[in-house]
């Protein structure tokens, strides 16, 4: 898929994400919106996955270790054809399969339950760890928030994998800055983070998260290194692609009302359109 | 009196998985720093690809147990019950007994039989803490033999389960032709119509010795091993309070949460009977010697007998 489709596309996850909030009146829009383009190139260009058959044995895994931003990933699995995309305004409703954290028992596509922050990384260390036993070729992929970096448990993860050679393993930091209590740097400061993985020998890459280009060099990047697992910390907008939540540590979990919606749609709309002109 | 054979809780555990673990390729055994102590050594040195050294890490262990789960393997998990059920806590609801993954827990060192270290590494706890996760299977065998037979049970099971072993010798009192594991299964061990003395893991034993000290006094009491604290077997526990009229439970695990309140909670609602509760008094243990310490905290037969005695008084 070209940058433009990829652009196309996680407008389209925007929308899901503002959609499925809004809908369920709570919800994590902030670090979903931040990770819209993350989850996109994952979903629709990286990641070797069938969503007619969700638990093909040989499949990649991903493990959203952020789980609070799961209308993010609910939005790209229902894109992608993994349920219907009508079904994510169910998001967070009583008897729905999206629950408000990831939960794999009910949501096709999910590899693995999350959203006790520092747990989902090391069960994909897990998923890896059995890769390599089993001399399979699958990658795992783990989405983690740079506040969700202060667990300790994240580290103890990160030792293993650096350990364990895991280079089947990808690690994505996504670096929007905010977490709920402020900026990162000022409530505890996990900086620098990329020489911190360095550190737990990962192959460490930066970039733009927003940009489908260093996102594809990254990625291929990753695919070649070899012996250590790869950890990309991707500098992100928070909020990103709605210009009231954007920066703002106040949208990491309130649902928009009904004129913050229909504002935040109409962004979305025209950057659609925008799109399809090119 | 001949020797009476002892062998801890935690040695049928580490054998039994050797013998799996020709069995099941899938099976993987997780430790974290503590494979000599948890003897699962003796599996590493028998399958050394299907061993997993996390180092000192019982959280991100846990979690790693769940990612190989989701990728078919069997997990056996080990460490001391302090840290297993205790700091883990969380990661085994959260990453194992949410997503109902097919992880073992397997604890050794639980109790005041840790002996020595003390407090800090005496898990009274775990019981309840497990037995509070929905799904969650909670066994806790009484000798060597049954740990063994509660290991295999284990495999055979798809779900998470823990499995409570201790550190000490404790005497083998299942050494017979008949004797089956049950998953779920209370087993009468004695009879008699007087009181039920319902007892897990080591206390299985003091049971049966304050039993007979009992007997020698004119009074018959049923003696019921209870190894699967959760699920419990309700219809054994309910029929033996109601041909008996008065129950008392012994562990070596805090009188709350544990098989005392477990017996209390199906009792209390489908056949209300006088129970007395033996176990730790809500407190934490201290130094000594095994031995000594179960005398001092009354969980041996000679302490047991005394209580009950009070009891029925």
């Amino acid at each position: 898929m070209d940058n433009l489709e990829l652009q196309k596309v996680a407008n389209e996850v925007r929308k899901g994400i503002v959609a499925s909030v809004h809908s369920a009146k709570a919800g994590h829009p902030g670090g979903s919106l931040s990770a819209a383009d993350i989850f996109t190139y994952l979903y629709f260009e990286e990641m070797n996955i069938d969503p007619a058959n969700p638990d093909m044995e040989e499949r990649d895994r991903f493990v959203l270790s952020k789980g609070h931003t799961a209308p993010g990933l609910y939005a790209a699995l229902a894109h992608k054809g993994f349920f219907p995309v009508e079904d994510l305004i169910t998001l967070r409703k009583l008897g729905s399969y999206l629950q408000g954290h990831p939960c794999m028992q009910h949501t096709p596509g999910v590899d693995m339950s999350s959203g006790s922050l520092g747990q989902g990384v090391s069960a994909a260390v897990g998923m890896a760890l059995a890769g390599k036993m089993d001399e399979k070729d699958f990658r795992v992929y783990t989405l983690l928030g740079d506040g969700e970096i202060q667990e300790g448990q994240v580290w103890e993860a990160a030792m293993f994998a650096g350990h364990k050679n895991l280079d089947n393993l990808v690690v994505i930091v996504d670096n929007n800055g905010l977490q709920i209590d402020g900026d990162i740097a000022e409530v505890c400061s996990p900086y620098p983070i990329d020489k911190k993985f360095e550190a737990f020998n990962f192959h460490v890459i930066n970039i733009d998260g927003h940009d489908f280009d260093a996102m594809r060099a990254a990625f291929l990047e990753a695919r070649q290194t070899k012996g250590m697992p790869t950890a990309i910390i991707a500098k992100t907008i928070k909020g990103k692609g709605v210009s009231f939540m954007e920066n703002q540590a106040s949208w990491h979990g309130v649902a928009p009302n009904d004129e913050q919606f229909a504002q935040a749609m109409s962004e979305l709309e025209k950057a659609g359109e925008a799109l399809c002109q090119k | 009196m001949s020797e009476v054979k002892k062998a801890a809780t935690r040695e049928g555990y580490g054998k039994a998985l050797v013998e799996l673990g020709a069995q099941y390729p899938n099976l993987v055994v997780l430790d974290a720093d503590l494979a000599a102590a948890t003897k699962t050594s003796m599996f590493q040195q028998a399958y050394p690809d299907r061993h997993i050294d996390c180092g000192i890490a019982e959280s991100n262990m846990v979690g790693i147990a769940a990612g190989l789960a989701t990728a078919g393997k069997i997990p056996f998990v080990s460490s001391f019950a302090m840290f297993a059920a205790g700091r883990a806590f969380e990661q085994v609801r959260n990453s194992v007994g949410y997503p109902r993954l097919n992880v073992k827990i397997g604890a050794s060192h639980a109790g005041i039989t840790v002996g020595e270290d003390g407090a800090s590494h005496q898990c009274n706890e775990d019981i309840a803490l497990m037995r509070a996760i929905p799904d969650m299977v909670v066994v806790c065998p009484s000798d060597a033999l049954e740990a063994a037979e509660a290991t295999k049970a284990a495999v055979a099971y798809d779900g998470p389960m823990y499995l409570r072993f201790g550190r000490s010798p404790v005497p083998i009192i299942n050494d017979r032709p008949d004797y089956k594991f049950e998953l779920g299964k209370g087993v009468v061990l004695k009879e008699g119509g007087d009181l039920t003395i319902v007892a897990t893991g080591i206390c299985v034993e003091s049971a049966l010795s304050a039993a007979e000290q009992l007997k020698a006094d004119g009074i018959n009491a049923k003696v019921i091993n209870i190894h699967t604290i959760k699920p419990l077997d309700e219809d054994l526990i309910i029929a033996a309070a109601k041909e008996t009229g008065r129950v008392v439970t012994v562990e070596e695990h805090s009188v709350i949460g544990g098989l005392g309140s477990a017996v209390c909670d199906v009792l209390s609602e489908k056949a209300p009977t006088r129970v007395l509760k033996i176990g730790i008094n809500d407190v934490f243990g201290e130094s000594g010697s095994a031995q000594i310490l179960v005398e001092k905290y009354g969980l041996d037969g000679k302490g047991v007998y005394a209580r009950i005695k009070e009891f029925l008084n």
